[in-house]
C-alpha cells in the first residue's frame, strides 16, 4: 500500500493522478489552500478505494509552514513513498512585465515554493533511503518566450533544480522526476481556445505522472511527442525563433 | 468569451455556437448561470438531435464535476456529482464486487458514456423498463441549483413537484448538482444471455410474452426485410447470471476509435442491406444460451470510439417512438413499412416492449407499449421527408417521440404526444432554454423547425 502525499491536490491533474493512486488502494496526503474544495476532493478519494485520506489546507506560497506540513505528512502516513507537487499559476505575463512585485510573486509560487518543498521532502526521503518525488513543471520552462517568460523562468528554474537534486539523492536511492506537460485542458487554460491534437486530457497527462511516479524518470514530457516539440523549439537558432510569435 | 462551434449532439447534424462554461467544484455553478443569454446544461452530449444545444446561449460543461460523494457499500447507495458517467459508476462497481454481493445500475441505456445528470433528464430506459421502470425511478433524491442561486434538495417528498418535473425535464428545470442513487444488488457481474432469430413481428411478441423472467429484452430488426417477414429480427434476452466466477475485467476503454468523418458513400442502401442481411443469418437458428460479460449485452456500441462519426460530416438522425399496445399492432408494421419502402435505412433498428412501471417524471418518454428506435443517415430533404412520415403513423396511434433522441418534431406532434407539458412549462426555470425546447413550446402549428437548422 503506496503512501502518496500530494501538494495543491486540488489542481485538476493532481485530481486526476490522485485517482490513480486511490484506485490501488494507497494511503493519500492531500495539502491545498481552499478547505472545503480540499474535503470533496478527499471524499471522492475515499469511494474511489484510498486506504485512507488525510488532509491539510495551507497557502503554499508562504514556504514558512513547509517544514511543518512535510512532518505532518509523513507523521500521517507513517513513512512517504511518493510525493507530488503540482501547485501553481499561469499569471498575467503583461502584469508581470509592468510591475516587478507581480512578477516576484509568479516566482514565488511557481519556483521558490516548489524548491522549498523539494528540499523539506528530499531531507526526509534521504533520511528514509527511498522514495520518489515528482514536480510538474512545464514545456514553458524549456525556452524562454515573450508570451510567458515569467511563468516560464519558474518552470526552467525547476529543471536546473530538479537536475541537481536528483544527482544528489540518488545516492540514496530517491528518485527525482521533472513532469513536463504541455496543453492541458484544465482550469488553469480555461480562458485558452481549445482543440487540435495538442491538447491532452488531466486524465492522460495524469497517467504518465501515475506511471513516472513509480519508475523515476529525470524528465517526463507528457504526452510524449512534447520531447521532440522542444526539441526542435530549444534548436531553432535565435535569429529564427525571434521571428516567431509564440 | 469566444463563442465555439465545437459542441454537437451525438448525430452530429445540427450545427451551432454556444459560449461554454465549465465548473470543475460545485461551488463556481451559481456565477456560471449569470448573463443574459439563456443556459443548459450538457453532459457526455449523447443526445442525438438538439434537446442538449442552446445556441446562441450558454452550455454549462458538467465534466468538471465528476466526484463521488458518498459510496454507503451495505446499503447499495450512492451519492455523486451530476457530471459522474455510469461508466465511471461501474468502474467503481467492478473494484467493490464480491463472490455471491455485487451491485449494478439499476437501469442503463445503450451506452455507459452517459452522465448522472444527463440519465435524470432524459429519464433514461434499458433493456429492463418492463421490470425496473426508468432511471427516475431508482433516484432517492437530488440536489437543483436554480437561476436565482437556491439550491433546492428535490426527492418524492421533499420539493416534490420539482423533483417530479426534473426527472425526464431536458435540463430545463434548473442544474441537477448531485444525485443519490439506490443501485441493485446482483448475483455477479456476469450475464446469462440468449439470441434467439425470429420470423416476424408475431414471433417478436410471441417471444416477448414467453420471456417474463429475464430481466432484460430486446430485438434488433432487419429493416429491410418486407413482407411476411416484416419485423424479423434477433430477439436478445439477458439476466445476471448466478456464478461464483470472478468478476470480468471493466473495459475503460474502446478497443477502436473512429478518429474522423467517414466518406459519405460508406453507409448506402447496399452497405447497410448486406450488413443486415448478414448479421441476420450470423445468429443461430436455435437458441445458445451462454454466461459472458455484461459489457456487449449492454453497451455493444461502447467498443468503438466516436461511431457516430461514420456517417460522416453531414450526420445522422436517430428515431425513437413510442406506441401503446393497442396501436402496435398496425403502427409498427406500417413504421417499418415506410422505413423499408425507403431502401436508405438504417443499420440499428431496435424493438422493445416497454412496460407499466409509472415513473415519478412528468415529461417521462416511455409509456406502456412498444417502442422503436432506428439510424438514418442525414440525407437532407429525403430523411426529413421520411422523418415526417413516422411522426404522423406514430402520432395517429396515440404515441409519441423522445426528445432524447429528436432534432425535428414539429411542435404539433410533440404537444399531442406530451399532453401535459403545459403543467410540466410552469416548473421550466426561466432563465433555462435549449434549441428543442423553444422549437416544441411554439404554438401547435408554427412553421417552425429549431433555431439550428439542420444541415
Ligand atoms: C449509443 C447510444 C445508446 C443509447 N441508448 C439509450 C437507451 O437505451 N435508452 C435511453 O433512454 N437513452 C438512450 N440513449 C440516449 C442517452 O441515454 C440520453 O440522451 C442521455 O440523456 C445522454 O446523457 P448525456 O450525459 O450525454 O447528456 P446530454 O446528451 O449532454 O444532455 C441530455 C439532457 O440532459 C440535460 N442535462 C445534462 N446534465 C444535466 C445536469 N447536471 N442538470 C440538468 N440537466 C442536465 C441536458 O440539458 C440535456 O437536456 C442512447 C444514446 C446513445 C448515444
Ligand atoms: N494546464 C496546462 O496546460 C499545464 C501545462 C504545463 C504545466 N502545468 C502545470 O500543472 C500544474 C497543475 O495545474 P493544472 O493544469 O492542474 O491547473 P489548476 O487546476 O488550475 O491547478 C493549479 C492549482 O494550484 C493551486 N495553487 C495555486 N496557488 C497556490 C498556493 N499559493 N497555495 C496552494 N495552492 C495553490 C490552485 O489552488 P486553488 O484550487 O485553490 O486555486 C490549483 O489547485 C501546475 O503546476 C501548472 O503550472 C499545467
Amino acid at each position: 500500500m503506496l503512501k502518496v502525499a500530494i501538494f495543491g491536490a486540488t489542481s485538476a491533474i493532481a485530481q486526476a493522478v490522485a485517482r490513480r493512486f486511490a484506485g490501488e488502494g494507497a494511503r493519500l496526503f492531500l495539502v491545498a489552500r481552499d478547505a472545503a474544495r480540499l474535503e470533496v476532493v478527499a471524499a471522492d478519494l475515499r469511494a474511489r478505494g484510498a486506504a485512507s485520506v488525510e488532509t491539510a489546507t495551507a497557502d503554499l506560497a508562504e514556504t514558512g509552514g513547509h517544514a511543518a506540513l512535510v512532518e505532518h505528512a509523513r507523521l500521517a502516513l507513517d513513512g512517504l513513498d511518493a510525493a507530488l507537487i503540482a501547485h501553481g499559476t499561469l499569471g498575467d505575463q503583461k502584469a508581470g512585465e509592468a510591475d516587478a512585485g507581480a512578477m516576484l510573486r509568479e516566482l514565488g509560487v511557481n519556483f521558490l515554493s516548489p524548491a522549498s518543498l523539494l528540499t523539506h521532502l528530499g531531507n526526509l526521503m534521504e533520511a528514509q533511503r527511498h522514495g520518489s518525488l515528482a514536480v510538474i513543471g512545464s514545456v514553458a520552462g524549456d525556452r524562454g518566450r515573450a508570451s510567458n517568460y515569467v511563468y516560464g523562468s519558474a518552470k526552467g528554474g525547476l529543471r536546473v533544480f530538479t537536475q541537481g537534486l536528483r544527482h544528489r539523492l540518488g545516492r540514496a536511492g530517491v528518485a527525482v522526476t521533472l513532469v513536463q506537460p504541455g496543453f492541458v485542458d484544465t482550469p488553469m487554460t480555461a480562458a485558452i481556445p481549445k482543440g487540435g491534437p495538442l491538447w491532452a486530457t488531466p486524465d492522460r497527462v495524469a497517467a504518465d505522472i501515475h506511471r513516472a511516479m513509480k519508475t523515476g524518470p529525470a524528465i517526463l514530457y507528457t504526452p510524449w511527442f512534447w520531447r521532440y516539440v522542444m526539441l526542435i523549439i530549444r534548436l531553432l537558432p535565435d535569429f529564427v525563433f525571434k521571428r516567431l510569435k509564440l | 468569451m469566444a463563442l465555439r462551434d465545437d459542441m454537437l449532439s451525438w448525430g452530429r447534424a445540427h450545427r451551432a455556437l454556444h459560449e461554454v462554461r465549465r465548473p470543475g467544484f460545485a461551488e463556481e455553478a451559481p456565477a456560471m448561470l449569470g448573463g443574459q443569454a439563456p443556459v443548459l446544461a450538457y453532459g457526455m452530449g449523447r443526445s442525438y438531435g438538439d434537446s442538449c444545444l442552446n445556441p446562441g446561449g450558454t452550455l454549462l460543461d458538467m465534466r468538471g464535476l465528476d466526484r463521488w460523494i458518498a459510496f454507503d457499500q451495505e446499503a447499495g447507495l450512492i451519492e455523486v456529482e451530476a457530471g459522474l458517467t455510469l461508466a465511471d459508476i461501474l468502474e467503481q462497481l467492478h473494484r467493490v464486487a464480491a463472490p455471491g454481493r455485487c451491485w449494478f445500475l439499476p437501469v442503463t441505456p445503450g451506452t455507459k458514456f452517459v452522465t448522472v445528470g444527463g440519465a435524470i433528464a432524459n429519464d433514461v430506459h434499458g433493456k429492463n423498463h418492463h421490470t425496473a421502470g426508468c432511471f427516475g425511478h431508482h433516484l432517492i433524491s437530488f440536489r437543483l441549483l436554480r437561476s436565482g442561486g437556491t439550491v433546492r434538495r428535490c426527492s418524492p417528498t421533499e420539493n416534490a413537484d420539482l423533483f417530479a418535473a426534473t426527472i425526464g425535464g431536458l435540463g430545463l428545470t434548473g442544474l441537477i448538482l448531485s444525485a443519490t442513487i439506490q443501485l441493485k444488488p446482483v448475483p455477479s457481474l456476469w450475464m446469462e444471455v440468449e439470441d434467439i432469430r425470429y420470423r416476424d413481428l408475431h414471433a417478436f411478441h410471441a417471444l416477448t410474452a414467453e420471456s417474463a423472467d429475464w430481466d432484460y429484452t430486446v430485438a434488433w430488426v432487419d429493416c429491410l426485410a418486407g413482407g411476411a417477414e416484416l419485423g424479423r429480427g434477433i430477439f436478445t434476452r439477458a439476466r445476471h447470471a448466478v456464478t461464483d466466477r470472478a468478476p470480468p475485467p471493466p473495459r475503460l476503454a474502446p478497443r477502436l476509435s473512429m478518429p474522423m468523418d467517414a466518406p459519405g458513400f460508406l453507409l448506402n442502401g447496399m452497405t447497410v442491406g448486406a450488413f443486415n442481411a448478414l448479421y441476420w443469418r450470423r445468429a443461430p437458428e436455435r437458441p445458445i444460451r451462454r454466461i459472458g460479460p455484461y459489457e456487449p449485452v449492454f453497451y455493444p456500441l461502447d467498443a468503438i470510439r466516436g461511431w457516430n462519426r461514420l456517417y460522416g460530416v453531414a450526420g445522422f438522425y436517430q428515431y425513437q417512438c413510442v406506441v401503446p399496445h393497442a396501436a402496435s399492432a398496425e403502427a409498427v408494421p406500417a413504421l417499418l413499412r415506410a422505413v423499408a419502402e425507403a431502401r436508405d435505412a438504417s443499420f440499428l433498428a431496435v424493438l422493445k416492449t416497454l412496460g407499466d412501471v409509472r415513473s415519478p417524471g412528468m415529461l417521462s418518454f416511455p409509456m406502456p407499449g412498444v417502442t422503436l428506435a432506428l439510424d438514418l443517415p442525414n440525407r437532407g430533404t429525403r430523411t426529413h421527408d421520411l422523418l415526417n412520415r413516422l411522426d404522423a403513423i406514430t402520432a395517429g396511434a396515440g404515441g409519441r417521440i423522445y426528445p432524447a433522441k429528436d432534432g425535428r418534431v414539429s411542435p404539433g406532434d410533440f404537444q399531442r404526444g406530451f399532453p401535459n407539458w403545459r403543467d410540466f412549462a410552469r416548473h421550466v426555470d426561466p432563465h433555462f432554454s435549449s434549441s428543442f425546447w423553444r422549437r416544441v413550446s411554439a404554438p401547435a402549428g408554427h412553421p417552425t423547425r429549431g433555431d439550428v437548422a439542420p444541415c
